[in-house]
């Protein structure tokens, strides 16, 4: 559980509340999906997934959103700052697994970060895949995460994306509605498709509920949860979920495993 | 689950014997640690001699209920299990993990030393056996092992007690932890009074136990003493004060009734103080802290035990997933019962009835599994 | 001859799939083709709910005028799907506005005609009850799901 100290080397403002950090890790590797333990000196330590590229040397990419006292203080690491860093922990989203299906990827406003490392994958290997469809919901034209990023994939054209908002502004001209509406404008197999959710709690439940109305088996659907977290390690208790522990058998949970524990409320 | 008439060789020690055991223990560099009385309960502590030990109490217990009691006898492991457990010194209740200083560069950090105690603990009884060996699956068995547990359990030396006297909230015999010690000790003695004689009958469970063993002076057990042994051992297996009902498919009953309406009443009596996951010699669960000094050039981050009945265990984006007291109730008994299996291969709960004695309310986990598949039973009749 | 291919239309746009064809011809009969240019409104906020439109092709704004806020974008609406709810129960008048935000191409459907029908043919009436209520539902469900703004920080 002791961290080793590492180096803020870029950092960028994405939305109101969340900034991404570029970190010199010393080479740390990881799986899309998996994530770190972040310390700030004297605040404390909180689990943030990796949201950059697995593939590419250089520092580790983290997309933070300030909601809390470390959150915060990490937020504010300018560049050349040192903070404490140990993992990678958790499981990770089935990339090479889902070959030969085709892939639909729904992300819920921060939850793009966390499958932004698939995202990556899925592309870099595009011919492995049959059709691939990102749909991304977040709450309004302020908050999308990555803009120029999700216009870069678009101009692709070797793979479908659709963006919409709960909540317009004045000058947004594409989808305003719930993100499962997306699902019905993506093309894909059902049989044959492996689906990855991150985002809300909420969001997730609607999602794989939409996407089972729409023919994906339930042990083709991914989700990544999230529980209160200390260790990390599996001793502390902290990120139970019924009989998982969301450290060690997560963040990233078949939806079919899952599914009757997040129906029980307060579980 | 008491083996009998065991080919394994018994000897005898005196009551001598036993203190003189405790000198080599301690002359060999280890810390002493085992049962004595103070704030009129058994509680585990450092102890120098004989004369620290529980001579002739007793303890009288049920739910919400512990008294020490005077015994007609001279007997020194004459009761249960206090509210202690071996956690104390194995999983530290509080334990800085490492610390950091602020530098020119940035940060630096030192992890904390391991601890080089060596120590001795005297009196495990057969559910503590069991204990230790669940936290050491949870602490040691994972991809990570703790190392500060790891350092307090290396080299230690446990003289295990065979239970005469279960107590009234003791169900270790229909779990099948108990009460006769099997494996996970060096020594295991049984304690017989009786004919102007107290000794102990002595059995050797590894190779450390040997060697120190060897420098007491002993003899070999008589057929009838160890008779005697065995007949304690079976006497206590028959006088357990609770038992847990069908205890294989209490995992499974508890997986199919997260919704069942006992938990609202339980939780209507449960205070969520805490006092179970405190006494309960296998809860593991820990909270990190962080501490600056107060001009900011160094932290720490101290480990503390924590309890799942906080209101913070799990608190999660401005609030608790489980707020109701309902459910933290249910988090503690299912995962004591059912997910621990999930999780480590085994139930977590070991019989030794703490819980139930020390909870202010005296609920009974015993009583709680029995009330849910009582209704579980009745409903399958159509009832 | 159009009305030939209206029924054709209609019975191939999703919304109602699976209708008999004598259907599709009855509503065919209140039909019409319709195209609204970016930006030309499809029907304003206070005006006769007389018509509601199968989208076959572009994209349809649901708004609300808010004085010094301009329009209050809720739902857009895509080929395939429905737009106009409110002929369905009195007083008939629209409560929002739809604006087209492509060159959109649509069937509109003329409300007191489907109505009329409806009332004179209870089977059929019953057959479009049940297709309405279930995109209505449905809609309610997205619609509470959007509110809940579940991506808030405090989600």
């Amino acid at each position: 559980m002791v961290p080793f100290v590492a180096r803020v080397r870029a950092r960028r403002r994405e939305t109101r509340d969340t900034w991404t950090l570029a970190i010199d890790a010393g080479g740390l590797k990881f799986q899309p999906g998996q994530f770190n333990m972040l310390y700030a000196f004297g605040i404390g330590e909180i689990p943030v997934s990796v949201s950059g590229d697995p593939d590419a040397p250089g520092p580790l990419i983290h997309t933070v959103r300030a909601v809390g006292a470390v959150s915060d203080a990490i937020t504010r690491l300018k560049p050349g700052a040192a903070l404490g860093l140990r993992g990678p922990y958790g499981t990770s989203w089935p990339v090479a697994e889902s070959r030969g299906n085709d892939v639909v990827v729904v992300a819920g406003g921060l939850g793009l970060a966390p499958l932004r490392p698939a995202i990556y994958r899925l592309l870099a290997e595009r011919s492995r895949y049959g059709r691939i469809a990102v749909l991304y919901g977040t709450r309004s034209p302020a908050d999308i995460l990555f803009p120029r990023e999700i216009e870069t994939w678009r101009r692709q054209r070797n793979v479908e994306i659709e963006v919409t908002v709960d909540h317009a502004d004045r000058i947004w001209l594409g989808h305003v509605g719930v993100v499962t509406k997306l699902i019905g404008r993506a093309t894909f197999d059902p049989d044959h498709t492996v689906a990855l959710i991150c985002g809300p709690e909420i969001m997730m439940r609607f999602t794989a509920t939409a996407l089972k109305a729409a023919g994906v088996a339930p042990e083709r659907v991914y989700l990544s949860l999230e529980r209160n977290m200390k260790c990390a390690v599996g001793q502390c208790g902290h990120c139970q979920f019924g009989p998982t522990l969301l450290c060690r058998d997560g963040a990233v949970m078949r939806y079919d495993r899952v599914q009757p524990l997040l129906t029980v409320r307060e579980l | 689950m008491v083996p009998s008439m065991s080919a394994v060789p018994h000897s005898v020690l005196t009551s001598d014997g036993l203190d003189a055991l405790l000198d080599v223990l301690r002359r060999q560099g280890f810390r002493v640690l085992g049962p004595t009385v103070r704030d009129r309960t058994i509680v585990y502590d450092d102890i120098v001699s004989l004369a620290d030990l529980p001579r002739g109490w007793t303890d009288e217990q049920d739910g919400g209920h512990y008294r020490l009691t005077r015994r007609d006898d001279d007997a020194l492991f004459g009761y249960a299990v206090g509210p202690h457990s071996w956690k104390k010194f194995l999983h530290a209740p509080t334990q800085r993990l490492w610390r950091a200083e602020r530098t020119a560069e940035g940060m630096r950090v030192l992890p904390e030393p391991q601890s080089t105690e060596r120590l001795a603990l005297i009196g495990v009884r057969a559910c503590e056996l069991q204990a230790i060996a669940i936290q050491d699956r949870v602490l040691l068995g994972g991809a990570y092992a703790d190392p500060q547990y790891r350092a307090r359990r290396e080299d230690n030396f446990i003289v295990a007690v065979n239970c005469a006297n279960p107590g009234g909230t003791c169900f270790c015999a229909s779990m099948n932890t108990g009460p006769k010690a099997a494996s996970g000790y060096d020594l295991a003695l049984t304690e017989i009074i009786g004919e102007g004689e107290h000794r102990f009958v002595v059995e050797v469970g590894s190779e450390a136990g040997r060697t120190v063993f060897d420098e007491l002076s002993h003899r070999d057990a008589t057929q009838a003493e160890i008779a005697a042994a065995d007949a304690i051992s079976a006497g206590a297996a028959a006088q357990m004060g609770r038992a847990m009902p069908e205890a294989d498919e209490v995992p499974e009953l508890l997986r199919r009734n997260l919704n069942h309406p006992r938990w609202d009443e339980v939780a209507e009596r449960c205070l969520t103080c805490g006092n179970c996951t405190m006494v309960c010699p296998t809860c593991f669960c820990i909270t990190v802290e962080d501490v600056t000094s107060l001009d900011g050039a160094t932290a720490e981050r101290v480990r503390h035990w924590d309890s799942c009945f906080t209101m913070d265990f799990s608190y999660l984006h401005g609030g608790s997933v489980r707020a109701s007291p309902r459910s933290r109730y249910r988090q503690w008994m299912t995962h004591k019962l059912s997910t621990w299996w999930d999780q480590f291969g085994t139930s977590g709960c070991v019989g030794c009835g703490r819980c139930i004695t020390w909870c202010p309310v005296g609920i009974d986990i015993t009583e709680e599994v029995a009330a849910i598949r009582g209704d579980a039973a009745a409903a399958s009749s159509g009832g | 001859m159009e009305v030939r291919g209206l029924d054709r239309l209609i019975c191939e746009h999703p919304f109602f799939a699976g209708s008999a064809p004598e259907h599709c011809e009855l509503i065919g009969g209140c039909a019409r083709n319709v195209r609204f240019d970016a930006g030309q409104y499809l029907f304003r906020e206070g005006e006769p709910a007389d018509e509601f439109f199968l989208i076959r092709h572009g994209r349809v704004a649901l708004e609300m005028m808010a004085p010094g806020r301009g329009p209050l974008r809720f739902l857009t609406v895509n080929a395939g799907e429905i737009v106009g709810e409110s002929w369905l129960v009195p007083p008939y008048r629209w409560i929002f506005d739809a604006q087209a935000l492509e060159l959109t191409r649509a069937v509109s459907i003329d409300a007191r005609c489907l109505r009329q029908k409806a009332e004179e043919n209870h089977d059929f009436g019953y057959e479009m009850m049940k297709r309405f209520m279930a995109m209505l539902v449905e809609r309610l469900h997205a619609a509470q799901l959007q509110m809940l703004d579940v991506y808030g920080s405090d989600a």
